[in-house]
């Protein structure tokens, strides 16, 4: 990195922060492009779109011509392959920073929806799908938790028969980011007994007849097409089964690790704009005479902000290193998510009390990520299932 | 047809600029820099060009010390086919960079030369006036639109009170309006490609050039701190207050 790349008002924020050697030209170069394409594209809108609850369709074409649909998937179908864990911090990093989790959650769905189609999928789903999903021309969700349960995978409840050369799907879905407007959905149904192994992962079409929808009204994440599923005797033909039948299990658990990466650097860059948006009140705003940033009570604020945030970037960035090198490290990515998301509680409310009455008001980016928080915390794997997986990693 | 584009490295348009403590200049030391704006509008032209078949190789020309060329691939990511740094840590005035330019256009025989109407570090303007003067080449500056056919360029430039639409022979050079267009991203695909296309060196001494400076700075000082505005509570107090304090009626 050259010595001069840094910019920006504190050692704490975005540029200005040290970035190890992991970290390349190219990941700078892309950084740089993000962070225009946000600071155009994005944060010109960003508190209309997530008061309306939606943003516009073309923003999926415009992020699918930059390049950030493409992010890690192979040529032939209109990605960018580039194998390395830190372009999917950096992504997540830079945009983290329009700070409308909501955006991002349904602008990019498709990373929780098309993975499993690309890991087991045939090569006639990946062709018929892919392309159409990179280019930015189709939304593809990913169904998997149900109003009985969500981390509890092995229990799920919705149930495709085989019928001739068809499966009849039957049951609802719940939380389904990305669940109204998605034209592909990768749906886990149950096709074998009870538990892990009579799970299957489905591709339905929107248009199926008895497929219907309901939006969900959120906390935060305002700007995402939030849905809840139902399957009354939906027909979807055998050729849109995912991988093999009754061992769907797996491509689902395959997710999870990049969804916890790309959401542990995300909380921690919410962390970032949260310290960063206090600090520049704290720095203007005058009180008894002097400024807010001269209390010492403000101060240690920032030093504890700090402290956390880069403790937790280490963290994030020794996981990535090691799920670089080819390691699936299971329980760090799981404290690594805990450890992110209680950063980004902590700053969001220490940050929140710095700005006082201002940060209450709509339209502060602090304000929205307040109420984003809980949403980090349990989306992806809540802390406490986390902390479970944890416990068993370590064989308690 | 070949372009040529010259792309600077200036202080990112974000930064807030600072000035050096002994007021010789202003702080570049851990600041962030990019393509200067002007440039990338150039790029884009260039870009443009190329896609409506009427240009077929870019080359992004940049001068300056070795960092120029994150600029260079800058311009690579975007569309530009190859590049020329010309590498000196000495300081450049817009005369040395017109005859530098002029050493590469010697070598390259561009039919176009596309240069930012101005660099927003130094605000000089002056570059790519210089250059036309040194090649004895039609210019059209300030210019928000262009239309090549066949040897002729359309160009309309900005103007005070409006647009002013000229025809000038080719080869020509054009500077850039901000309202030329609307410059690309460099995408992630493009970014990874560029890593592929050549640049090539040179230096200020292999081409023949005295770059001294011809000009002195002598110092550089923030401009005065705006204060606060008051808000007066009637029509005398206004009056009272731009006569005896202002001083202006």
């Amino acid at each position: 990195m050259p010595a001069d790349y840094h910019g920006g008002e504190s050692p704490f924020d975005f540029d200005h922060r040290y970035q190890g050697p992991a970290y390349t030209d190219d990941h700078h170069a892309w950084r740089a492009t993000l962070r225009a394409f946000v600071d155009q594209e994005i944060m010109p809108h960003v508190d209309e779109w997530d008061e309306a609850g939606g943003f516009p369709r073309g923003l999926y074409k415009k992020a699918a011509d930059v390049g950030l649909l493409g992010v890690g998937y192979p040529e032939e179908y209109g990605g960018t392959p580039v194998d390395d864990p830190f372009f999917l911090l950096v992504t997540a990093e830079e945009m983290a920073r329009c700070s409308a989790g909501g955006i991002n959650a349904s602008l990019l769905v498709h990373n929780i929806g098309l993975p499993p189609v690309m890991a087991v999928g045939s090569d006639e789903l990946k062709q018929r799908i892919a392309p159409q999903v990179l280019s930015g021309d189709k939304i593809h969700a990913l169904a998997i938790t149900e109003p009985s349960g969500g981390s509890d995978v092995a229990n799920l409840k919705t149930r495709a028969v085989l019928d001739g050369d068809h499966y009849v799907v039957n049951g609802s879905k719940m939380f389904i980011t990305g669940g109204m407007r998605a034209d592909y959905y990768s749906v886990a149904v149950r096709t074998g007994g009870d538990g892990n192994a009579g799970i299957s992962l489905l591709l339905i079409e929107r248009d199926r007849e008895g497929f219907t929808r309901t939006e969900l009204k959120k906390q935060g994440w305002w700007a995402s097409d939030t849905a809840a599923l139902y399957f009354d005797d939906v027909r979807v033909p055998v050729e849109n089964l995912i991988g093999e039948e009754n061992k769907g299990f797996a491509g689902i658990m395959k997710n999870f690790n990049n969804e916890r990466l790309w959401m542990s650097a995300s909380a921690n860059a919410l962390a970032r704009v949260c310290l960063e948006d206090a600090l520049a009140w704290a720095r203007d705003r005058q009180t008894f005479g002097q400024r807010l940033a001269d209390h010492q009570v403000i101060r240690h604020k920032f030093a504890e902000m700090a402290r956390k945030i880069n403790a937790t970037q280490a963290y994030l960035e020794q996981c990535a290193q090691r799920v670089a090198e080819g390691e699936r490290p299971v329980a760090d990515l799981s404290m690594l998510k805990v450890q992110s998301t209680l950063t980004m509680e902590f700053c969001a409310r220490e940050a929140m009390q710095i700005l006082g009455g201002a940060g209450y008001m709509r339209g502060c980016r602090v304000e929205r990520i307040y109420r984003e928080v809980r949403v980090m915390a349990i989306g992806g794997g809540s802390e406490e299932i986390m902390r479970d997986l944890v416990a068993r990693q370590m064989g308690i | 047809m070949k372009v040529l584009v010259a792309v600077k490295r200036v202080i990112d348009y974000n930064v807030k600029v600072r000035v050096k403590a002994d007021n010789t200049g202003v702080e570049t030391a851990n600041v962030k820099m990019s393509m200067n704006p002007f440039d990338e509008i150039a790029i884009e032209e260039a870009i443009r060009l190329k896609e409506a078949g009427t240009a077929e190789e870019i080359v992004a020309v940049s001068m300056g010390p070795q960092q120029c060329q994150e600029t260079i691939r800058t311009a690579l990511a975007m569309g530009a086919d190859r590049g020329v740094l010309v590498k000196t840590d000495d300081e450049l005035q817009p005369l040395a960079v017109a005859k530098l330019m002029k050493a590469v256009v010697d070598e390259e025989q561009p039919g176009l030369i596309i240069l930012g109407k101005q660099a927003i570090d130094d605000d000089s303007n002056q570059t790519g006036q210089m250059l036309a003067a040194l090649l004895g080449w039609p210019q059209a500056t300030f210019a928000s639109k262009v239309e090549i056919a066949g040897d002729k360029a359309k160009v309309t430039r900005e103007v005070d009170g409006g647009l002013e639409t000229i025809e000038i022979n080719m080869p020509c050079i054009v500077t850039t309006d901000l309202r030329l267009n609307e410059p690309r991203y460099a995408s992630l695909p493009n970014i990874m490609k560029a890593k592929k296309k050549p640049i090539d060196e040179k230096s200020p001494e292999d081409m023949g050039v005295d770059t001294a400076p011809r000009l002195t700075t002598i110092k550089v000082e923030e401009p005065p701190k705006r204060e606060a505005g008051v808000i007066v509570e009637d029509v005398a107090q206004l009056v009272d207050k731009l006569r005896n304090e202002a001083g202006v009626i």
